[in-house]
């Protein structure tokens, strides 16, 4: 087994099920590159490279490079879904979801429901989130919390290049839309990567770390940084359960729910703004169905409530980092900062 | 210093370090210490508890002596190969002592996780079937070959195969259906996998060995001995189906079954008999085996054809007797997965050895017990 990259690991699982599958297709702004013109097929392989190699595996006829233009192409993914083939749709920042909302939300979300359970819609959406990237407030938001909220999508957003291979093999071989988050800072992020095809459920968390005294549900990236602090914290004592949800929708209420039980402690990290985010819902959760098992209050680690900063210190200080979520797990755990 | 002024045996200071136990340990935690400074200790002694995140386990000490310091402290952890304490002989001058620490620790480098030198698990074709396989140890070494049970994978020996390669050569392999093997085994019952283990050994090149089966590997291993004895050279059985009808089968279709980690876990515990040694890496392990394409199906196909009516459908005790090899039984006597009743009764030339309180596991939950059994049969 080598150790892949989060982007390798994407790719592969692109690859693997295009090869199993033939309904599958991709589609995009660049995700060839070159379309229609002179000069070098397969230019791009998407804005970060992503899907490079499999225009020329493939062909054009199963990897389309669309015009800039969300609203048309991912509206033509979900009625490709709906009339028997598996595409994959990129939209590059999900910043733009704005003109393309209708056709997800309105139309593929809904088509199971308003057809009498009769139609299917195995659509993909890969969309980049997250900040870190320099990119200013138009290209670097968490609107995961967004989809989470519509019912008939289902939400992916994995934490490791692991996960992203088994989560997006998942995505596409399920028979509903589903919104496949990838933070634009993960992609050189290496690890274990089986070669094989390999699916992870979707609704079913993973513990990254287990500890006695206080649970930290992660998402995403954050899953990482929570990690980080779980490490340094053993050595001190402090044990830390972390909760990678994996899919936000469904979500795994049951694993959260029992490691909170057995902590009595719950800090949650969201790269989301913070208004009704993941980790007000799952603040909710806790609330209403574990509110006897809690020790302490509960606490979320989230930026503020502000567009994010361009500025790289003021971006820098908007994300949640290690030092935040070390701060928080002091404080329920009844110590000062 | 002059032969005449040389040490006694035991006199030498000597270190003591921290074992890699599987390919990807990396760092392991003293969890206890159970030898006292000043104390004697013999090579082979459990003197520390090491835990890692795959499994807490007994360490052995690898050295004879009298153990002078405990370098690492309760509770710290250290990466493997990291100086965990110091044996030597009890006149040992402490200057002496603490220069070999100094020196030690200016010259320990960790060894990076992913260096050429680690042995790695490679493809292997076998009859048309991709299987996979781990070979360690010296090549002049009498060779030893170990076969997993239902579900397992090559890397369940992993407190077993790096011992054993001190003096042997030793391969592990994985049957189809399991670890990287490919996951076709339609057709395959336990003659038709003794025929592909035979195949394996000449492919792999192991020459006659000293055949390990644990559990169904063990029904496999035995078959094997009973049908191609020229390639068998001693056989150890662990826990082994094979010797009577009755097995968990609860268990068996339980495992091919489960996909969450809660149902996984407790499975697993099933097979121990102190459960708190299933970790949470060891879950995931699992977990991430069963996503493979293929796994689950393999594993149901398996139980269906070889515990067909949730009975085993090979029983070959009776044979046990016409076999001309050294044959040895280990079982736990807490196995709740294969009756150890099974092993009541065996022909009087088996050598048989029932451990107390161990699970079905005796190769992990008493490691260094099974290691001692299997390097010293027969020689």
């Amino acid at each position: 087994m080598a150790k892949k990259s989060f982007r390798q690991a994407i790719n592969e699982a692109l690859a693997m099920e295009m090869r199993r599958d033939p309904t599958v297709i991709l589609m995009g702004e660049d995700v060839a590159g070159g379309m229609g013109a002179a000069g070098e097929d397969d230019a791009w392989g998407g804005p970060l490279g992503v899907t490079k190699g499999l225009m020329p595996e493939f062909g054009r006829d199963r990897v389309l490079d669309t015009p800039i233009s969300e609203s048309a192409f991912v509206g033509a993914a979900a009625g490709a879904a709906a009339t028997g083939l598996r595409p994959v749709a990129e939209l590059m920042f999900v910043d733009f979801m704005g003109v393309c909302l209708d056709q997800i939300f309105n139309q593929a979300g809904k088509f199971r429901y308003m057809f009498g359970g009769k139609a299917v819609t195995p659509m993909v959406v890969r969309t980049m989130y997250g900040a870190g990237f320099r990119a200013a407030s138009q290209h670097s938001q968490c609107l995961y919390p967004v989809f989470t909220h519509m019912p008939g999508l289902k939400v992916a957003i994995p934490s490791s290049p692991y996960e992203a291979k088994g989560l997006l093999i998942q995505a596409i071989r399920d028979d509903d839309p589903v919104i496949f988050f990838e933070h634009k800072v993960m992609y050189d992020d290496e690890e274990e990567v089986p070669d094989e095809a390999y699916t992870i459920p979707f609704g079913e968390a993973n513990l990254t770390r287990e500890g006695d005294d206080v649970t930290i549900v992660a998402i995403g990236r954050m899953v990482q940084f929570a990690n980080q602090v779980a490490d340094k914290l053993e050595g001190e004592g402090i044990g830390c359960t972390v909760v990678d949800p994996r899919t936000t929708s469904p979500l795994d209420e049951d694993t959260i729910l029992e490691c909170v039980e057995d902590t009595g402690r719950l800090v949650i990290v969201d790269e989301a703004s913070p208004r009704c985010n993941i980790a007000t819902d799952i603040s909710a959760l806790v609330s209403e169905r574990a509110f006897k098992a809690l020790k302490a209050p509960i606490r979320m680690v989230t930026p503020p409530h502000t567009p994010v900063p361009f500025a790289a210190e003021l971006e820098d200080l908007y994300i949640p980092n290690p030092d935040r979520i070390e701060e928080a797990v002091r404080s329920v755990m009844g110590a000062q900062a | 210093m002059s032969d005449a002024a040389a040490p006694v045996s035991g006199g030498a200071i000597q270190a003591i370090t921290m074992p890699k136990w599987g390919l990807a340990m990396e760092e392991g935690k003293v969890s206890a210490w159970m030898a006292e400074e000043g104390s004697a200790i013999e090579s082979g002694e459990e003197i520390l508890e090491i835990e890692t995140t795959k499994i807490t386990n007994v360490f052995e000490s690898p050295v004879a002596g009298t153990l002078r310091r405990r370098v690492v402290a309760e509770g710290e952890t250290v990466p493997v190969g990291a100086l965990l304490g110091v044996a030597a002989g009890s006149d040992t001058p402490d200057a002496e002592i603490e220069a070999f620490i100094a020196d030690f620790q200016a010259n320990f480098v960790v060894e990076a996780a992913d260096t050429a030198a680690a042995p790695e698990a490679e493809v292997i074709t076998v009859a048309g079937r991709a299987l996979s396989h781990l070979r360690m140890g010296p090549e002049d070494g009498a060779a030893i070959v170990l076969v997993h049970g239902f579900g397992g994978d090559l890397n369940g020996w992993l407190f077993n195969q790096p011992v054993l390669a001190e003096t042997h050569r030793v391969y592990a392999m994985d049957l189809p259906g399991h670890g990287r093997a490919e996951k076709a085994v339609d057709g395959l019952d336990v003659a038709a996998l003794a025929a592909l283990l035979a195949d394996y050994m000449v492919a792999a090149g192991t020459g006659p060995a000293h055949l390990v089966g644990h559990s169904m590997g063990g029904a496999v291993a035995l078959k094997l001995a009973l049908d191609k004895p020229d390639l068998v050279q001693r056989l150890t059985l662990l826990a082994p189906a094979g010797l009577g009808r009755e097995l968990n089968v609860d268990y068996v279709r339980g495992f091919a079954e489960a996909e969450r980690r809660k149902e996984i876990k407790s499975l697993l515990q099933q097979l121990f008999a102190d459960p708190e040694l299933v970790s949470r890496d060891m879950v995931n392990e699992v977990q991430k085996y069963k996503r493979l394409d293929g796994a689950n199906a393999a594993l149901r196909t398996l139980a269906d054809t070889l515990f067909p009516d949730g009975h085993q459908a090979l029983v070959m005790k009776d044979r046990l007797e016409s076999l001309a090899m050294p044959v040895q039984v280990i079982w736990g006597d807490e196995d709740s997965i294969v009756p150890p009743a099974h092993a009541e009764e065996l022909p009087a030339k088996v050598r048989l050895q029932i451990l107390e309180k161990i699970g079905h596991m005796p190769q992990m939950e008493a490691a260094g017990e099974v290691n001692r059994l299997i390097a010293d049969f027969g020689d």
